[in-house]
């Protein structure tokens, strides 16, 4: 299988705090890897990593590899716009602009210079059949993006994403704020999209990482523990603090 | 009780003023000139007018300058101690009373710059003045932005740039118009310094560098040079309006913001 | 439609079931068949492929597991995947019983018969027919089908009753017969054991349909 993004040995700094130590680990290619562990442990830290999301953040700093298609994007000349293009992010909060639905989808081809109407206006289609949004919302492209339901905007969040066509996209716990039957439509979502994107998801429902990964990595104060396939990390994990972790024995 | 006379007091003020100016109002106060000099007999045409050009000529200086300012501050500036003082510096600048404007704009603008007394002095003079309140209330407008718009914007591959125009400033523009709006209405309230830096004219503006009164100032020469305290209070009243529509003005675009970003949730 | 890929796994699972089970039932088909014909070939590929019956079982047992930890299944679906794990033990017994006939054939060899085989090829056929119908009663959740098939067993039972008594009577008459008689015994026995396994794949049917675990079976063997 081939490994759509690698890291070797990556520390990563806030300030004087370290938070994560010594990760190495593969993402692969067309599989949907999830990201778990306690509060705190560093697992949303290394996902923005992966697009260089935490250069917004003062005082970060990041050593080691971080690997895309082979190629180091961690290193000072890397063009973070370049690299955001391909690797997308989906955030926890659903967080629509206050735009219409239309502009929210469009705002991504449209600020990389697409300006054909007829163009945006299939690109926005597309993406928002992909994600299951088109029948409900064709006939109110105009709408404020803020008038839809919380499944409905995350979900309008992901074809904005989609939109710029992406090879890769990093999911940071896009259910936590949904209900049940809205988080269940999602993971459906991913199962669709995994067959032409790499997912990456961080979630602290490990249950819904049980049912929606092919691969899991636990992480635990700043360290991976213990990554292999779901389907064996669920019924046979080889490290004690795993056990613990997945039965709930922690605290 | 004290809410009581808290609301009572300007409310007093507001009608008694208006009260006591409305039998000088008719339709040749509007339209004739101040006659100047002692006698107080005229209208406000010209005053209204150096008003309105002064106050058009002040934001045309005030709001570029001061939106670029709360741009950078907000968007672009690391955290640094130089930027800390700049920002003490703009608070500094908030807190100094207009008169020393006034005498800061009579030495540079009108002197050293040579413009004179004029419309232009004026509106420059008031652009220092006003500019800390134009910097403040914009950047506060961009800071309401929420932090996950930016991070949007920023995942789906904008320079920062492309974010501040088509993410922040669009959120920001209420905020940012009510800012502008309350300038305006900073630059008609002042009397002082712009009595040190216009000039006293009564006479019709002919271009930016003629020297005028705005309303307020107008005031201040009635009650000083002449007995006509109708006249005044009349003045008074319609500038009273002004600040007035401009005060609602302002209460109906932050009315209609929150409507539009935060009733629809 | 939400949980297709949970749902299209449940499919699979059944379908294994069914696999395994067809697996079993040509084992016991040629079993008998090896007995009659005095097959020894096709009886030692009888033996041999018992192993892949075990492999068959531990792979759904693998795949049940993991759908537990993984889909965090409740009510109907629990109840189905804790049922296949009881099918799959079953119908791996029932693939030993098969193994077993086939190994009496092998020990029998080229003995001339006891009697001609009627009654024992009845009862293959007739137990080959009971799982046939246990496992669409699975496939199709129909508890009264699977009620019913319990019924067949007593039949079985007759059957076997009747097999014991005349080869205990041959058995009286002529002691030469007794070891050749005895072997045809514990076929016999094989087949009412791999009956009475059917009826427990039955009772978890009615389990997966209605949540209750019921005795069915009327007979005491």
């Amino acid at each position: 299988m081939k490994m759509k993004i690698s890291t070797k040995d990556l520390d990563f700094y806030y300030g004087d705090v370290q938070a994560l130590r010594n990760i190495s680990l593969d993402i692969k290619e067309g599989q949907i890897t999830a990201l778990i562990g306690p509060s705190g442990c560093g697992k949303s830290t290394f996902l923005r990593v992966l697009n260089r999301m935490n250069d917004t953040v003062p005082k970060t700093r990041c050593r080691g590899q971080v690997l895309l298609d082979g190629k180091d994007i961690n290193y000072n000349g890397t063009d973070c716009v370049e690299l955001r293009k391909r690797v997308g992010m989906v955030f926890q909060q659903p967080n629509p602009f206050p735009k219409s639905i239309f502009e929210n989808v469009a705002y991504g081809p449209k600020i990389l210079g697409m300006r054909n109407k007829e163009q945006l206006r299939e690109i926005v289609q597309k993406s928002l059949r992909a994600v299951a949004l088109w029948d409900e919302v064709k006939d109110n492209l105009d709408k404020s993006g803020l008038a839809l339901s919380g499944g409905q905007q995350q979900r309008l969040c992901i074809a904005r994403v989609l939109a710029v066509e992406p090879e890769v996209l990093l999911m940071d716990e896009p259910c936590s704020a949904l209900d049940p039957i809205a988080t269940l439509k999602i993971e459906d979502l991913m199962q669709e999209l995994k067959e032409e994107y790499t997912i990456v998801i961080v979630t602290h429902n490990m249950q819904q990482a049980a049912r929606v990964s092919q691969w899991t990595c636990f992480f635990l104060m700043g360290e991976l523990v213990e990554y292999g396939p779901t389907s064996r990390i669920f019924t046979n994990p080889e490290d004690q603090r795993t056990k613990d972790y997945i039965s709930g024995r922690f605290g | 009780m004290m809410g009581i006379c808290g609301v009572s007091l300007p409310l007093f003020i507001v009608i008694y003023v208006i009260a006591q100016g409305l039998p000088a109002i008719n339709w040749d106060f509007f339209t004739s000139e101040p006659a100047g000099g002692l006698s107080g007999d005229g209208g406000i045409s010209s005053v209204i007018i150096t008003t309105l050009w002064l106050v058009g000529a002040t934001l045309v200086v005030t709001v570029p300058l001061g939106i670029g300012a709360a741009i950078y501050l907000a968007e672009y500036a690391r955290d640094t101690w130089r930027t800390e003082i700049v920002r003490r510096g703009v608070e500094l600048l908030a807190g100094i009373p207009s008169i020393v404007f006034g005498l800061f704009g009579l030495a540079i603008f009108v002197q050293v710059f040579d413009l004179g007394l004029s419309i232009i002095s004026g509106s420059l003079t008031l652009a220092c003045l006003l500019l800390p309140f134009m910097i403040r209330s914009t950047e506060e407008a961009m800071r309401s932005v929420p932090r996950s718009h930016r991070e949007a914007s920023l995942a789906l591959g904008a320079t920062r740039w492309q974010m501040v125009r088509s993410v922040v400033l669009p959120s920001a523009l209420p905020g940012i118009i009510t800012g502008i709006i309350l300038c305006a209405g900073g630059a008609v309230a002042e009397s002082a310094c712009l009595y040190v830096v216009m000039g006293g004219s009564a006479e019709m503006p002919g271009t930016p560098l003629d020297g005028g009164r705005s309303l307020a100032v107008h005031i201040f020469y009635l009650i000083n040079e002449t007995n006509a305290l109708d006249k005044a209070m009349a003045t008074g009243a319609v500038l009273m309006v002004f600040v007035l529509v401009l005060n609602i003005a302002t209460r109906f675009l932050s009315w209609q913001y929150r409507a539009r970003v935060g009733g629809k949730k | 439609m939400v949980r297709k890929r949970y749902d299209s796994s449940l499919g699979a699972l059944q379908d294994d079931v069914l696999v395994m089970g067809s697996m079993v039932e040509k084992s016991i088909e040629r079993s008998m068949e090896a007995l009659k014909e005095r097959n020894l070939k096709l009886a030692e590929r009888v033996v041999a492929d018992d192993c892949k019956v075990n492999d068959k079982r531990f792979d759904i047992e693998e795949k049940c597991i993991s759908l537990i930890a993984t889909q965090q299944p409740v009510a109907d679906d629990l109840r189905l995947i804790v049922a296949v794990l009881n099918i799959i033990t079953d119908l791996e017994r029932i693939g030993d019983h098969a193994r077993g006939i086939a190994s009496i054939a092998l020990m029998i060899g080229d003995e001339s018969p006891v009697k001609p085989l009627i009654d024992l090829p009845r009862m293959a056929q007739k137990t080959c027919e009971m799982l046939r119908h246990s496992l669409d009663a699975f496939i199709q959740h129909d508890a009264n089908l699977a009620r019913r098939i319990c019924a067949e067993d007593d039949e079985v039972d007759h059957l076997y009753d009747q097999v014991f008594r005349e080869l205990l009577s041959f058995m009286a008459e002529d002691p030469q017969t007794i070891t050749r008689a005895t072997r045809l015994i514990w076929v016999a026995h094989n087949l009412e054991r791999a009956a009475d396994r059917i009826t427990n794949i039955c009772e978890r049917v009615v389990f997966v349909v209605t949540g209750k675990m019921e005795e069915i079976s009327a007979s005491c063997y």
